[in-house]
């Protein structure tokens, strides 16, 4: 019994998730234009945008890397405060500053990730979590103090960076949620993805094979601070104040919860947890005081009885959903297969 | 001589300071040393400690002493309940998911007492009225003292219950090869429960000498304590106990002579460039023991 397993060519692959995004795109605007999705539910809908980017950029260095790096919000402020900086100071019309602002600040934080990636990676396991943390509370000291240094107004520290233009909309935040999940899904299944994985599973394997751990690992490091610059630089324009004491130790850790909880290293499942745990709360307002109670004991008991998250390291492909349809019953080629716009 | 006395005034707070932090690095120390794990709960039991002394005095108006008690004995229960219900069943799994479990706790007992409490600041009243000692003309203020005595006497009976008695030999023992030591006969559940009710007592004392420094208890007051601490610990050689009352008073000084020259606001900003500058040259600390990696 020799059968042949039918499999849909790479561009068609390609073609399929992209049509997908881009209707979810389409359906997306034409709710919010006609009001089905009122302003506070898009504002939702931002959020959760930025939250994805996050998930996603925080679980290459956690999943893919295995690393454990405790100031992500410290990369997330890079970002917003870069994109800040630039848009209220240009001077140019906001809907030109903005876009700039967003490769600024993904670079910017970039840059800080190289910066600290590279004395940081020299360390491991405990370590450098604990090194990672020191980062991302420097960063925050220094924006919150950097002004009386520099002897004039730039981060406004405490008193809080006002004034930057509210650019953030449904569109350009899912267009680069799209754009991060895609940079970083052909990132990992590239040659250098592949080395960041190995150096995961066996480091002294992975070395041993050839493979230059520090450049891998800065790069990986990298790869993450840059998307976080990304969400942060979203995220200042989304809220239009920023605030030093928002990018504090506890929101890298909510974000770590999010990776977590969705497995670490399944794109799908950070995708999924971010949208969870920032729609549930959202949603359920009455509820909010027992958010971050319900967060914590959530964690601990994943973490108890399914350490690898809810998702483990599985990765969701329509693709390859569609392909096992194909192969299993011919006859219905046209099942319909819900979300999933992202994810070759 | 003004000169003088602010300087001596600045290292007394820095040794107050010190030895609270020395105090509870020696909780993330011990805890570190025995089972490899960040506790970063640890400080989350301080203001537990400060909750329940605030609550046996201002709200069962308790004699100070016995809220001292209570917070020192209800600071060890809980460090005993968190290792039994939290990290026990994670014994052997990865570390990474013993890590993010401490760090769910950590969240836990903040967001439960913010809900309990309340997120405002509760003001603990005085335990002990401590007159002020003169040195002629130099002040030195009494809680300073008497905190650095308690901190003392904490750390000398710690170190002979480490390292005289039956049970300090076991901790050690653990500490060293878990698997050694439990065919040797010992018991490890009771000895790593042990370890989290000394480092929580400590914590408990810590939170005693804290609030008669700083009288407020609020949901956030441990993060922050903890950090440093944990810093301190990481300073002085995670793992080892005489180090970690040396990065205490180390971290506890550099604080106080950043705040003397004016610079308050880089407090907590030093206290992470210390903690990035040992990692980088020595991320053993100063006392630790070099790790070795098997192929």
């Amino acid at each position: 019994m020799k059968q042949t397993y039918k499999k849909i060519p790479m561009p068609v692959r390609y073609v399929i998730n992209t049509l997908l995004f881009v209707a979810f795109l389409i359906v997306g605007l034409s709710l919010i234009q006609s009001g089905v999705i009122t302003k506070y539910y898009t504002k939702v809908l931002m959020l959760i945008g930025i939250n994805i980017i996050l998930t996603v950029s925080l679980n290459i260095a956690t999943g893919y890397l295995g690393q454990l790096p405790l100031g992500h919000a410290g990369f997330m402020a890079v970002g917003a405060y870069t994109a800040a900086i630039f848009m209220t100071r240009s001077g140019l019309d906001a809907s030109v500053s903005f876009p700039i602002g967003l490769v600024l600040g993904a670079l910017m934080a970039g840059l800080v990730g190289v910066l600290i990636g590279i004395p940081a990676l020299r360390l491991k396991g405990d370590y450098l979590a604990i090194i990672t943390l020191g980062f991302g509370e420097i960063i925050r000291v220094v924006l919150l103090n950097i002004d009386s240094v520099l002897g004039f107004k730039l981060t406004y520290g405490a008193a809080s960076l006002k004034g930057i233009p509210k650019e953030t909309n449904f569109l350009n935040t899912f267009l680069c949620v799209g754009i991060a999940c895609l940079l970083i899904h052909t990132m990992m299944k590239s040659r250098h993805g592949r080395a960041i994985l190995s150096v995961r599973e066996n480091e002294i394997a992975a070395e041993s094979c050839g493979i230059n751990l520090t450049y891998y690992k800065v790069l990986g490091f990298a790869a993450s601070a840059v998307f976080a610059g990304l969400a942060g630089a979203l995220y200042a324009g989304y809220l239009g104040i920023l605030n030093p004491s928002s990018f504090g130790f506890m929101k890298s850790i909510e974000i770590l919860v999010m990776v977590v909880l969705g497995g670490m290293g399944s794109m799908v499942g950070s995708v999924l947890s971010a949208t969870v745990l920032t729609a549930v709360p959202e949603l359920l307002r009455a509820f909010s005081e027992y958010r971050m109670i319900l967060y914590s004991l959530l964690l601990i008991t994943v973490m108890i009885f399914k350490p690898s998250g809810l998702m483990g390291q599985y990765d969701f492909s329509l693709s390859r959903m569609l392909e096992h349809v194909f192969n299993q019953k011919p006859a219905r080629e046209k099942t319909n297969h819900k979300a999933g716009e992202k994810n070759g | 001589m003004s000169v003088f006395s602010t300087i001596l005034r600045q290292i007394v707070n820095g040794l107050q300071s010190g030895s609270i932090y020395a105090l509870v690095a020696l909780g993330y120390s011990m805890v570190y040393g025995i089972i490899t794990l960040l506790n970063f709960a640890h400080g989350d039991i301080i203001m537990v400690g400060a909750y329940i002394a605030w609550l046996s005095m201002a709200k069962f108006s308790m004699h100070p002493a016995f809220a001292i008690l209570a917070a020192i004995l209800g600071c060890t229960l809980l460090g005993m309940l968190i290792e039994k219900a939290a990290y026990k069943p994670l014994r052997g799994s990865p570390r990474i998911s013993l890590l993010i479990t401490a760090i769910g706790v950590s969240f836990l007992l903040e967001n439960l007492s913010q809900m309990v409490f309340g997120a405002k600041a509760q003001v603990i009243p005085t335990f002990f009225e401590i007159p002020s000692i003169y040195l002629g003309s130099i002040e030195l203020s009494g809680t300073a003292l008497i905190t650095l005595l308690a901190a003392a006497v904490s750390m000398v009976l710690l170190t002979f219950l480490v390292q005289k008695t039956k049970m300090g030999k076991a901790m050690r023992a653990v500490a060293e090869d878990t698997d050694a030591a439990q065919l040797m006969g010992i018991n490890i559940n009771h000895t790593i429960s042990f370890t989290f009710a000394i480092g929580s007592a400590l914590a408990g004392i810590g939170a005693i000498l804290y609030c008669s420094a700083y009288p407020q208890a609020t949901p956030t007051m441990g993060s922050m304590l903890g950090l440093k601490a944990f810093v301190a610990a990481v300073l002085g050689g995670i793992g080892s106990i005489p180090g970690a009352m040396i990065g205490g008073f180390a971290i506890g000084l550099a604080e106080s002579l950043v705040s003397a020259i004016g610079l308050s606001v880089w407090r907590d900003g030093v206290v992470f460039a210390i903690l990035i500058i040992v990692l980088l040259v020595k991320p053993t600390g100063i006392l630790g023991r070099p790790m070795r990696e098997k192929v």
